[in-house]
């Protein structure tokens, strides 16, 4: 299995990071894992209603969304209250900061990205707090990993619209 | 942009206090390049900070070379040994996301924050549009930056005097907090609005500012007065095509059901259930590759029930033919979504509204009672190459009727007395968030951030990052031994404030000498703890009526729920 390669580069905000998905992440995992809505707001809702449409098939969940993911308003509390999980579940995602320094945790399938990181104190900017309204989460990923979702939102391009350091994938 | 290229520069801070073999307590920096300490405690701007070459080995940890100067050492020393100190005025997110960087990296850092309003976080409160909840979700890093013990909000507290003629009366002035901070933080943003400068624009009733009508129905209580009638004519316009324009024909056009469960203020409820508005032009004096709206924006607009959408077709098609490929992924998209928009439009709805391009104000008229009828305009077309259009007047005028207009070209900052502003820019001059004066020399000990800035455009993450390169040039500064206010004072003024401990929770019990220096004249400040004080009032009033709020419209009214 292919290590999937992701390079999370900081918008003007957040600070570098590279995440390295560890070989444990099928890719061709299964596609099951909700997203609980932890804000009531109406955006929540329709991102919630836009993951579910945009499960697809052949990706490992918890990169589903790798920019809805960004915008997940959802698992945090969920998954806090079952605590994170154990060496042996979930998978295991890399953080590379910027200095090069490797900060190894695990993620249960569903959770988002940033979710991940701020349950590990790793200092990712969310400004809007996960709820689709500005770009400061956004990620950069390699072309393959990228083609392997579905693309992202109307509702998620406009906002990457606003992003610093856009690029294609 | 310069702006965003300078912003690339930023690395998360962490700082180490190493304690040389020498003895001097060097505070160090992880960062890929970096600042030098200045080899002069007083150095015109001219020559900026040069990054020293060797100093960072391959870990990045350590600073090998000492400061040059032994004066700069000193200073570096004595402040290793005391608090940094950090007055705020402002409480919007320049001023709040400054802070968080400080109190973050800057070990034993205090952070008193001024606030005119009894109630914080600026535009994120005032401006930001009651339908648009979600963009208010920063607030939540306000929250957690007010929660340290080490930051002090003093509400209900006006620092400095503009440099207008109608400035409203100063608590404090800025001289008044030289002795008791190292640094200040100027955050005051942009209160008043740019002109057209056309005929009958100030005393015509019916023509305001967008900038108005927004602190008006976000319960600003200075703009509460606005007499406001919606109700005397079905055709309003707005000038100017950026995002507050059309927040402005979205409040104007949205079913009123929806915007009740908002926290639209209830003033401005009962304005709008008279309203009689149905038709909204939206001018821009070019095309509509100029548009300064984003996709967001337009796309709620075209979501709008029982809305039908008008736009010169042929020329958005003239246009993009001229930039062809030229055309960026975020422009390309908002013309396309704009193509889209205009095709799937359902004509003769019963409302609707226009972009309406090539047209600049030449002058209102009024009817008898002096409130307003009808615009000219101006056409124009449009000349130079694709991305740097100009407009050129051809000669040809029209006549829009109409009787309410919204001016929506720009908001403005204004000085306050004490400080150098740059009166045609519109901005506290400044390199980096350090305040520079007329000259270009550095005001030692002054910073700005957000608006007051980098000017009154951009959306809240543009200001954080702002904010963000301030706080760093602060932090270079302070630990560089750049000069700041107090350098020399041996005997400082003040009490240097002692560092709140962990068991200490109610920070308003601290020794502030400024807290009681209004206290003692009589003038009530409010913290942080009251202001959700305030808020919690709000959202009980609001969920009586299902709104996620109910803003309190007057100081009074906010004042009283703390007594």
């Amino acid at each position: 299995m292919a290590s999937i390669a992701t390079a999370f580069r900081p918008t003007w905000t957040s600070v570098g990071r590279s995440i390295i998905a560890n070989r444990s992440l099928a890719l061709t995992g299964s596609t099951s894992g909700g997203f609980a809505l932890s804000t009531p707001s109406f955006a929540a809702a329709q991102m919630a209603r836009a993951q579910g449409l945009k499960r697809s098939t052949g990706a490992p969940a918890w990169l589903c969304s790798f920019q809805t993911s960004a915008f997940s308003t959802a698992s945090g509390p969920v998954f806090a209250k079952r605590g994170r999980p154990g060496p042996d579940q979930g998978f295991a995602v890399n953080f590379v900061l910027q200095d090069g320094e490797e900060i190894s945790v695990r993620a249960f399938e569903g959770e988002s990205l940033l979710d991940v990181a701020w349950a590990n104190d790793i200092d990712i900017e969310g400004a809007c707090d996960a709820s689709l309204a500005c770009s400061t989460c956004h990620l950069i990923l390699d072309e393959g990993s990228y083609n392997k979702l579905e693309e992202p939102t109307d509702e998620e391009n406009d906002m990457l619209d606003l992003a610093f350091g856009l690029s294609d994938t | 942009m310069n702006r965003l290229i300078l912003l690339r520069q930023l690395h998360r801070q962490t700082q180490r206090h190493f304690i040389c073999p020498n003895g001097p307590v060097v505070a160090l920096h992880r960062f890929k390049s970096v600042r030098a300490f200045s080899t002069s405690l007083v150095r015109p701007a001219a020559a900026p900070q040069t990054a020293t070459s060797s100093g960072v080995d391959t870990e990045g940890t350590t600073l090998k070379e000492p400061p040059v100067d032994p004066a700069v050492a000193a200073v570096i020393r004595e402040r290793a040994e005391k608090p940094f100190r950090m007055a705020v005025v402002g409480s919007g997110p320049g001023g709040f996301y400054t802070a968080h960087r400080i109190l973050k990296h800057l070990p034993h850092s205090t952070v008193d924050m001024f606030e005119a309003l009894p109630v914080p976080h600026g535009l994120v409160r005032f401006g930001v549009a009651p339908d648009h909840p979600e963009v208010k979700n920063v607030m939540t890093t306000f929250d957690e930056v007010a929660a340290s013990p080490n930051f002090t909000f003093i509400g209900n507290t006006r620092v400095g005097t503009y440099t207008t003629p109608d400035s409203p009366k100063a608590d404090l002035e800025i001289s008044d907090l030289y002795p008791h901070y190292d640094a200040i933080l100027l955050a005051y943003g942009a209160h008043e609005d740019r002109l057209l400068g056309v005929s009958r624009e100030q005393d015509l009733k019916g023509v305001m500012a967008a900038r108005t009508f927004v602190g008006f129905y976000n319960g600003l209580p200075s703009e509460q007065d606005l007499d406001l009638a919606l109700s005397q004519t079905e055709t309003a316009i707005v000038i100017g095509q950026g995002n507050v324009a059309l927040d402005v024909a979205r409040i104007l056009l949205t079913p009123l059901e929806e915007l009740k469960k908002t926290d639209l203020t209830d003033k401005m409820v009962k304005v709008l259930e008279k309203s009689r508005v149905k038709h909204v032009h939206v001018i821009g004096r070019r095309g509509p590759l100029e548009v300064a709206f984003t996709s967001k924006e337009l796309r709620e607009m075209l979501q709008l029930p029982d809305t039908s959408f008008y736009m010169d077709k042929s020329l958005l098609d003239s246009e993009m033919e001229l930039a062809g490929k030229s055309l960026e992924r975020p422009r390309k998209r908002l013309m396309g979504l704009l193509e889209k928009g205009a095709k799937e439009s359902k004509p003769d709805q019963p409302k609707s509204w226009t972009l309406k391009f090539l047209r600049s104000p030449l002058g209102f008229h009024g009817d008898d009672q002096g409130t307003l009828k009808s615009i000219d305009l101006g056409i124009n077309r449009l000349e130079g190459e694709a991305g740097s259009r100009r407009a050129v007047a051809t000669g040809d005028k029209e006549s829009l009727d109409c009787g309410l207009a919204f001016r929506s070209i720009g908001y403005k900052s204004v000085g306050i007395h004490g400080i150098p502003f740059d009166n045609r820019k519109g901005v506290v001059s400044n390199e980096e968030g350090k305040v520079i004066d007329a000259d270009k020399n550095i005001v030692p000990g002054m910073y700005v951030s957000g608006w007051l800035k980098h000017g009154p455009i951009g959306v809240i993450a543009s200001t954080m990052a702002g904010a963000y390169e301030t706080a760093h040039t602060i932090m270079n500064d302070w630990n560089g031994g750049a000069p700041m206010l107090n350098d020399q004072a041996k005997e400082i003024a003040s009490v240097t404030p002692t560092l709140a401990t962990p068991e200490e929770k109610d920070i308003s019990q601290r020794s502030n000498p400024l807290l009681d220096l209004l206290r003692a004249r009589g003038h009530k400040t409010v913290s942080y703890q009251d202001w959700k004080k305030i808020e919690q009032k709000e959202f009980d009033l609001g969920a009586t009526v299902g709104k996620p709020r109910e803003k309190l419209l007057t100081v009074e009214e906010m004042l009283k729920v703390l007594d």
